[in-house]
């Protein structure tokens, strides 16, 4: 008795995913010897691993993950992040300066102040607590300039694409500085607003179509197409 | 219930009220994720009834203090427009409406798997805009819908489906005037995959030979309705995927993941 869902299939929750000698990966549960889906998404399976890909879903932190979040509490010894997930991150002093914080020479608000938009890597989450961020890396910190746009974090893989395919693909076409935040926050900042705006054009069409293939082929035939339009008013001017 | 004096029949020739046989639902429409700023929604229209479901979360519990920390705090309100009834509702939420929020909620807490969210909170609104009778059940189906669109891990979907006694008669899905003038009503909610009875209310005197046949109907209409409910979502999100399983064909796999 062993059954196993065709991979990519449409499921919703409580749909039979597999039966018999199967895990139940990321998405899916187990009751005794069968496996069900827990979200909508798409059916697919690795070896034994039975799992779903998302459509939708909110954005849980893992240690590592790259983010982009908002502070918007201050305490003391530490801000509170919002970092678009059910819980807010905390970033400590310590983690913040690559020296000792003197809280009676120096203001907190001199580093980073409520509202301040940062780029921070998750230290450690395990649920008992708020994830713990860190800025002390290079190219982590305070985020100055360039545009942001959110997306549903489950799509942010697609995004990515395999080996970066994807993400690679619009740093080379449109010139722009693309940082991806896991939590479905992207900071783009480019060289002019009309290429920041035609990144954000695309990275809508990705969102919209995350779960389609040949989508690195069709996004390539946008750009071009956009491209050629803007390189001919710029003619004109 | 108050006996009033039956000056029409509610049933005739077979034939109910609105033009339907006795094991006959209305019709049902769902509308999968109507609303643009919450995180999940869905709309219903069951008959004359309109409701709108809202589901927020996994967020941040407010006030602090109900926060659970092995499992998520989930919270429903059911609230009625002013304008949903004939007579004005004055919109303060009364008696009946805090009782059928304890009942959604309690109804649809055992499908989601809350453990996976310690600390935070889901929140699930349904606003009748119209009531036309059954609204309990209508406003389950609908935040069950609202739920999944909303991206919570759930064990199943919940549906929601009433039968009651009119004319004597063990009848599937009462309207208002059913409700109003006929001899019981029986609410279930069930989680299909399982059969797990979620909800089961019963407002009206029914012999227990009657009540057993009015909970074997209203599974059955709950089944249909589960029916319903698979068919709006994956008509919502696989408009997009149809043309490509055509390309996938010519393409290959292209997918990440």
């Amino acid at each position: 008795m062993s059954y196993l869902i065709e991979k990519r299939t449409f499921v919703i929750p409580g749909d039979l995913l597999a039966e018999g000698d199967y895990h139940a990966g990321s998405n899916a549960f187990k009751e005794g010897s069968t496996v069900y889906a827990s979200m909508v998404g798409l059916s697919n399976s690795v070896g034994r691993n039975v799992y779903v890909v998302a459509l939708k879903g909110c954005y849980v932190p893992r240690g590592g993950d790259v983010v982009i979040g908002k502070v918007v509490e201050m305490r003391l010894g530490s801000w509170n992040v919002d970092i678009n997930s059910p819980y807010n991150a905390i970033l400590f002093t310590s983690e913040a300066l690559d020296r000792p914080f003197n809280s009676r020479r120096e203001e907190m608000t001199s580093i980073l102040d409520i509202g301040d938009l940062i780029l921070a890597k998750v230290i450690s989450f395990d649920r008992t607590r708020g994830p713990a961020l860190t800025i002390r890396e290079s190219g982590l910190g305070k985020i100055v300039h360039g545009s942001i746009i959110r997306m549903t974090p489950s799509k942010i893989p697609r995004l990515i694409g395999r080996k970066g395919s994807m993400i690679n693909l619009l740093t080379r076409e449109t010139g722009c500085h693309i940082t991806v935040g896991q939590n479905g926050l992207i900071l783009i900042s480019g060289k002019n607003p009309e290429l920041e705006a035609l990144t954000i054009k695309i990275l809508n069409i990705i969102e919209e179509k995350a779960h389609t293939s040949g989508l690195t082929n069709r996004i390539t035939d946008f750009i071009k197409k956009e491209k050629s339009v803007l390189n001919a008013e710029k003619s004109k001017e | 219930m108050p006996k009033k004096a039956k000056s029409e029949k509610l049933i005739r020739r077979g034939v109910r009220t609105d033009g339907r046989k006795i094991h006959d639902l209305r019709n049902i429409k769902i509308e999968v994720g109507p609303l643009e700023r919450a995180d999940g929604s869905a709309y219903i229209e069951w008959g004359n009834n309109k409701i709108l479901a809202a589901v927020y979360g996994p967020r941040e519990v407010h006030p602090r203090h109900l926060a659970r920390p092995d499992r998520a705090f989930f919270r429903c309100r059911y609230h009625m427009a002013p304008f949903s009834t004939t007579e004005r509702k004055r919109p303060a939420p009364s008696r009946r409406e805090r009782e059928l929020s304890k009942v959604t909620r309690v109804a649809l807490e055992p499908s989601i798997l809350t453990k996976l969210y310690p600390r935070a909170g889901i929140d699930v609104f349904i606003e009748i805009l119209q009531s036309d009778g059954g609204t309990r059940c209508a406003g389950i189906t609908a935040a069950s819908i609202a739920l999944v669109d909303a991206g919570i891990p759930m064990k199943d979907l919940v549906a929601a489906c009433a039968a009651g006694k009119i004319d004597g008669k063990i009848v599937l899905d009462l309207n208002e005037v059913e409700d109003q003038e006929g001899d019981a009503d029986v609410p279930v909610a069930i989680m299909p995959r399982t059969g797990g009875i979620s909800l089961l209310q019963m407002d009206g005197i029914l012999s227990q030979t009657e009540f057993k046949e009015a909970l074997e109907l209203a599974l059955e209409g709950c089944k249909q309705v589960y029916e319903l409910q698979k068919e709006a979502l994956t008509k919502a999100y696989v408009q997009e995927e149809a043309p490509v399983k055509d390309e996938e064909k010519s393409e290959g796999e292209e997918q990440n993941e």
